[in-house]
């Protein structure tokens, strides 16, 4: 059971929040501009790290709002919580919102 | 200190059923990953292909991943026919492969039973009896008193939160040992030649612009045509070192057994609803499995509370469990995708294959993938099998969703 704190009510149990996937994945700013494989990246293709990971979470049963979490895949340890919109502590915004490469190679 | 060994009459040592062998210099191909899959895949390689040239790296040892640690179920009763080809396939292979593999891994035909507890439940299962029928796999509805018949633990009562109102019955499904599972695989595959080698992590890939080349590890560069994936949860990390992407996330994914006890449970019991899978095994112990945590994690260790609602779901199902102890719970890393089916076939890395994303179903396919992968390495392109199954299909669009169709949800 994780302990997570909450930004609005503080430290709460893991139950009472529902996880996000991977944060700053944006949605695409023109959709019809995108080819197939673009669209997959976005549907489909998260990263999927071992190690420090940038992800959402939503606060369900306490004041009901996301925000963003820095965790460990590993040790399941929580290194950051900041607001929705920011860049993951430690990143430019540039870099926390840089898409990997669409396609197949990075 | 000296110790006259001589009059001891120690009884020797039992022979091992694979050698240890040290890496060579280069092989025809490389199979990343020494789990039931893996294992599968190269003795498919040896058997079908004549590809004796061979090895399986695995970072740890010997199936001590999710082969070691699922919950050992094995049936076919998928929705769709895709699913269902490969699925059937892998169980009638399941069904000749101790005698193939000379190796009694105790697969027991005891049936599975998918509970339903709502009217959108009966439906989709009286839908999933149908197209399992008309695919060939053996599959029928059980009223809740056919269902009581054949588990008699089971309440079927109207007190519970979700009564059971039913069930779908595949006779031929069962369980089987899953370590003796790998352990006939590598035999085997030893004997046909296959260098099993075991702490030998991989930590990069050697290519030739796009093209493959090598394998990188810890215990020296491995040369290679082909190098075939079948890491499960690693898969990405493996992905990322050889520069293309997966649509996979890892979760964990927790299972525990009770102590011993007189066997109570005579098949296999599934509930997608309440969300718990037991089964007996041969030993005694009650196997408990349920779904994966909902975050990323690779730490092979979930959350407790995860846990807490299989057992809750546990004892109302069977209240006479309500008294058994925990023996152990443990977890395992499992490749999740969008539409909870597996990916087996091409890379966008020349001469690089990947077999991944079978998630939280990987035990019940291993003969299945092993057949088809190896298929797919020694010739370059699927099998019939595992052709829907291809990476491309999350562009295609062509998805094969299985979640709650594949009567358990993922």
């Amino acid at each position: 059971m994780l302990l997570i704190s909450c930004p609005n009510c503080g430290p709460r149990d893991e139950t009472e929040f529902h996880y996000g996937g991977q944060a700053h994945v944006a949605y695409p700013e023109d959709p019809y501009a995108l080819n197939d494989r673009e669209w997959a990246e976005y549907l489909f293709y998260r990263d999927n790290t071992k190690g420090a990971y940038a992800e959402r979470w939503v606060h369900s049963t306490g004041c009901r709002q996301w925000f963003n979490m820095l965790r460990d895949t590993v040790s399941y340890e929580i290194q950051a919580i900041y607001p929705m919109g920011t860049p993951a502590p430690g990143t430019s915004a540039q870099e926390t919102n840089a898409q990997a490469p669409e396609g197949a190679s990075k | 200190m000296s110790q006259d060994h001589d009059h001891l009459h120690l009884p020797e040592h039992p022979d091992f059923l694979w050698r240890n062998p040290e890496p060579k210099s280069s092989y025809d191909a490389v199979i990343v990953g020494g789990g039931g899959h893996g294992l599968a895949t190269a003795y498919f390689l040896a058997k079908n292909h004549g590809m004796t040239n061979i090895a399986v790296l695995e970072k740890g040892w010997l199936a001590g991943g999710n082969m070691a640690r699922n919950t050992t179920i094995i049936r076919s009763n998928y929705l769709w026919d895709e699913s269902a080809a490969i699925y059937e396939h892998a169980l009638k292979l399941w069904e000749v492969l101790p005698e193939e593999l000379e190796y009694d891994f105790l697969f027991s035909q005891r049936g599975v039973m998918n509970l339903a507890h709502t009217l959108g439940d009966v439906r989709e299962s009286m839908r999933r009896v149908g197209a399992n029928k008309l695919n060939g796999v053996d599959a029928e509805w059980l009223d809740p008193q056919q269902v009581k018949e054949l588990c008699p633990i089971l309440n079927v009562s109207d007190n519970i939160r979700y009564p059971v109102m039913g069930a779908t019955y595949q006779p031929r499904a069962g369980i089987a040992k899953h370590d003796h599972v790998a352990w006939a695989f590598a035999r085997k595959c030893d004997e046909l030649g296959v260098d099993i080698i075991q702490n030998c992590e991989v930590t990069g890939f050697l290519k030739d612009g796009n093209r493959v080349v090598g394998v990188k590890t810890n215990r020296g560069t491995i040369n290679t045509e082909k190098v075939g994936l079948a890491a499960a949860g690693h898969s990405s990390v493996l992905a990322e070192m050889a520069g293309f992407r997966l649509p996979i996330q890892s979760h964990p994914l927790q299972a525990l057994v009770s102590e011993l006890h007189e066997p109570v449970h005579p098949t296999v019991v599934m509930s997608n609803h309440v969300h718990v899978y037991v089964s007996q095994a041969h030993k005694g112990e009650l196997v408990m499995g349920a779904g994966v945590d909902s975050y990323n994690g690779y730490g092979q260790r979930g959350s407790f509370h995860v846990i807490e609602e299989q057992m809750a779901a546990a004892v109302e199902l069977f209240p006479i469990f309500a008294r058994a102890h925990v023996l152990r719970t443990w977890g395992g890393i499992v490749d999740t995708t969008m539409d909870a089916s597996p990916i087996v076939g091409t890379t966008p890395v020349e001469n690089m294959f990947v077999n991944c994303g079978w998630g939280t179903g990987g035990f019940k396919g291993t003969p299945a993938a092993g057949l088809t992968f190896a298929h797919t390495i020694a010739t370059g392109a699927p099998h019939k099998l595992n052709e829907p199954f291809s990476l491309e299909r999350f562009e295609t669009g062509a998805l094969i969703d299985e979640h709650g169709a594949a009567a358990v949800a993922h």
